[in-house]
């Protein structure tokens, strides 16, 4: 392919790219963590949360679809933009039911993890009691719908990597849900415990049965370090 | 089927009987999945729903999994997945339908059918329901009566239509309406018409570079209000490489107070096919689409006729117009109710078969459009302005108009108002002048393009309509001196709740806290702090949101603050705090339970 590389600049620091790779792309390997949540590193990019949202040369645009281009200019960590996430979050945590003390993805939640390092303390806008049915169907598997954030990962994964399609949307707007396959629930789907489908939930919406406490609260992964660390990581050892 | 049951028991036999018609349906189709929303559409039409034996039989047939299948037929208004009345009642929920007394109408429907708005009656005969806009704003209150157009309805109407409808349930003849055409006044680009085809004539004498050139030179920019130059536009999807390059028209024409498409399609389609085959021409397309929103479905025999006079006349098929090697068709895809769709990504979506979520861009469509191929998608305006500009030349076109804004504009006028309809104006003239024309005086404010668009409050009434002033796609919603501002914005605001796709967060849940937001600004229960909390909400949604939806889904507030700051300040509560929470509300299912109903309780 012989990929050209140039520079873009993201917060004043500069960034090798490469032509195809998109900025948000570009940062990760540079080790500049954009926050993002719906985005997967093993899946196609979907770019339904938004949360990557910088400016790009002045304008805004989600990093997570915008191809870099050669000497783009970036801001990602300013406080307008930071504000923008938080509010971005909040959404997600308002439109489901999101009770982290006792919810079995505490420490492992991506949406949880990104509320702290964006500095959301409690949500500023009215809950909409979503209400809906826990489906316990399968035998291995149980579908939480008020945990979802509909970011389409579960989706991807079944379509793409599992070759099931077990998963998609339904309705549009506000009342749009994640459906499954099967009129009579996930039980009656193709889905088994091992499918990537069931590994990819940034929440807990799809939940694992009988697992859920094995790695105790406390010791889980953001539960040691904030999210994005592992990507800053890599700008720490520049050998890389 | 099977030894246990020699005779199928009635209910499978129906499924069955359904799952064979069904099947026949998708074979119609060349069983071509991108063909999804005609299938679905037919299966609505034939069943009345499209339930889940349909649902599975198509996904069967398809070779695609049920859940796709789902995801499609739920994400439009007009598709039900359950079985709904025979008779469907769809009743237009706008501002300017609501100001022309819809809310007595739907009263008089929810009497005279002892139903509630949203409901099926018991007998399965009727469903009664709000809509988005449907394309009348000049005649509201409007209605679509089992997919047909009632105009300026009053309640006395209601008895003889609900009669009629109980005889004969499709209709049959001409409904009971008083439609009238809406153009009120044409210009240059709808007057002195020449005979059919003379721009495609003229432009197959050309090249098609020549023809690229003429509609650069004219200055055309898109008609739907976004204004990108046309020229460009079909410059970049020519060069472009692809196996096929296709022509897409948007008569998704979904924008509240918009209707001038409609009046093309029903008054001028010849203009309207010439302008697509132009454009198929310069592109080097073979096909070009037509997306005719699902609230115009009426309008699909008389097009589909117009098509069929242009193939026996040569002006589609093989060697159109008798150039040879130009061989261009065009197919009429009609939508199922969703504004999205008119949001170009969108509709090459659902042109494809699939829920009309936006994509993300680049790469934008000129690159890579319907079915991945170089596609030039226009508004069904610019393609008349094309097709008049070959016929007359660009000089002609650019004689109208501003420096920057050539040719006219169709500008859609309704609501308070003496003379609502669609007038041809040459771009530059004030909206002053726009009032004094169509009989509006006294007018407090104007929502200029839409609810998308902007609240232009009298002190910018000297402001022209021209892309470097105004910019619009038509809609000009007049509003007099007695109407509430907010209240309106409310409506809007709801107006993008129900039509948000729920792709991107911001958008669908940021709509429905915009509408939460202003509901309680409206009830004089926002402090200070609630009002520039809901304008920081709408900042954040308009930066962050995937398409022009939901980047223009806060406008209606966000304008309305600029404009009238004086009527947020006049509704504000003095207290520093107010709860969200309504405590009686809160309460009332415990104290009904309890049986004190009415009983207030104090906090």
């Amino acid at each position: 392919m012989g990929a050209e590389i140039f520079s873009i600049t993201v917060d004043g620091v500069e960034v090798q790219a490469a032509s195809g790779q998109t900025i948000l792309e570009a940062c990760d390997v540079a080790g500049v963590y954009i926050p993002r949540l719906c985005r997967h590193p093993d899946l196609p990019t979907t770019g339904t949360c938004r949360i990557c949202t910088c400016k790009v040369n002045g304008r805004s645009a989600a990093a997570c679809v915008t191809p870099a281009a050669a000497r783009m200019v970036v801001e990602n960590e300013t406080p307008a933009l930071t504000a923008d996430r938080r509010v971005l979050i909040e959404m997600l945590f308002v439109e489901g039911n999101h009770p982290c003390p006792y919810c079995v993805a505490s420490g492992d939640c991506e949406l949880q993890a990104l509320g702290y390092r964006l500095g959301m303390t409690a949500p500023t806008q009215p809950y909409q009691w979503p209400g809906l049915k826990v489906d316990a169907t399968h035998p291995d598997i149980y579908l939480d719908r008020d945990r979802c954030i509909l970011c389409a990962r579960c989706i991807e994964a079944s379509r793409m990597q599992d070759g099931k399609t077990v998963f998609g949307f339904e309705g549009r707007g506000i009342a749009m849900r994640l459906s499954v396959d099967a009129a009579g629930g996930l039980g009656e789907t193709q889905i088994a415990a091992i499918d990537k489908a069931a590994h990819v939930c940034p929440v807990a919406c799809i939940v694992i049965k009988r697992s859920s406490y094995r790695v105790p609260n406390g010791e889980r992964r953001f539960d040691k370090a904030p999210i994005g660390s592992d990507i800053e990581a890599r700008r720490a050892r520049p050998g890389r | 089927m099977n030894a246990i049951h020699p005779t199928p028991r009635p209910a499978d036999r129906v499924n069955a009987d359904e799952a064979k018609a069904v099947r026949g349906i998708v074979t119609q189709f060349g069983s071509d999945r991108g063909r999804l929303m005609d299938i679905v559409l037919a299966v609505q039409r034939r069943f009345g729903h499209v339930g889940d034996v349909a649902v599975r039989t198509i996904a069967t047939s398809l070779g695609i999994h049920a859940v796709e299948v789902n995801e499609t037929v739920s994400f439009y208004a007009f598709l039900d997945r359950a079985a709904k009345g025979r008779n469907r009642v769809r009743l237009s929920k706008t501002p300017v339908s609501f100001l022309k007394g819809a809310e007595a109408v739907a009263a008089a429907f929810e009497q005279a059918l002892g139903l509630s708005m949203g409901d099926t009656s018991d007998d399965g005969a009727f469903t009664l329901e709000w809509t988005s806009d449907i394309g009348w704003a000049d005649q509201e209150p409007a209605a679509l009566v089992n997919g047909l157009v009632l105009t300026e309805l009053t309640p006395a109407d209601v008895p003889s239509i609900i009669a009629r409808l109980r005889q004969a349930p499709d209709l049959a003849g001409p409904p009971p309406s008083k439609v009238r055409s809406s153009l009120v006044q044409s210009g240059p680009l709808l007057s002195v018409l020449q005979a059919r085809a003379a721009g495609l004539r003229a432009a197959l004498a050309l090249t098609p570079d020549a023809v690229i050139e003429t509609i650069t030179a004219s200055k055309l920019r898109g008609r739907g209000g976004a204004g990108f130059p046309t020229g460009m536009k079909w410059r970049l999807t020519r060069k472009a490489s692809g196996a096929e390059h296709y022509i897409a028209c948007n008569a998704d024409e979904g924008e509240p107070g918009t209707f001038k498409d409609r009046v093309l399609l029903a008054e001028f389609s010849d203009l309207v096919f010439d302008g697509i085959t132009i454009a198929g021409y310069a592109l080097g397309a073979r096909q070009g689409l037509l997306y005719l929103r699902g609230e115009y479905a009426y309008l699909w025999d008389d097009l589909q006729r117009g098509l069929e006079a242009r193939r026996d006349q040569g002006l589609l098929g093989a060697s159109v117009g008798g150039k040879a090697g130009f061989d261009f068709d065009i197919r009429i895809q009609l939508g199922a109710g969703a504004y999205v769709c008119g949001e170009e990504s969108s509709l090459l979506e659902s042109l494809e078969g699939k829920r009309g979520s936006p994509r993300d861009r680049p790469p934008f469509p000129t690159e890579r459009g319907y079915l991945g191929q170089p596609t030039a998608i226009d508004n069904v305006e610019t393609l008349v302005c094309a097709a008049r500009i070959m016929e007359e030349g660009a000089a002609w076109f650019a004689g109208f108009g501003t420096r920057d804004s050539t040719g006219t504009k169709l500008v859609c006028v309704s609501g308070d108002c003496e003379r609502p309809g669609v007038y041809e104006m040459a771009f530059g003239i004030t909206i002053n002048e726009l009032l004094d024309v169509v009989g509006a005086p006294d007018a407090q404010y104007v929502q200029f393009s839409g609810p998308s668009g902007q609240a232009v409050a009298p002190k910018d009434f000297g402001r022209r309509i021209a892309y470097e002033d105004l910019s619009t796609g038509g809609s000009t919603m007049i509003f007099g001196p007695h109407r509430d501002v907010l209240a309106t914005a409310l409506q809007f605001s709801e107006f993008f709740v129900d039509e948000s796709c729920g792709w991107c967060a911001p958008c669908r849940v940021g709509a429905t806290l915009l509408k939460q937001g202003m509901e309680k600004i409206v009830a004089g229960r926002a402090s200070l702090a609630d009002v520039r909390a809901t304008e920081a909400l709408a900042d954040t949604v308009v930066r962050t949101s995937r398409c022009g939806l939901g980047q223009t889904a806060p406008n209606p507030i966000l304008t309305t603050m600029r404009s009238f700051p004086e009527l947020y300040e006049a509704r504000l509560s003095a207290a520093e705090f107010e709860p969200r929470l309504m405590l009686d509300d809160a309460l009332r299912e415990a104290a009904e339970i309890r049986g004190l109903a009415h009983t207030k309780v104090d906090a």
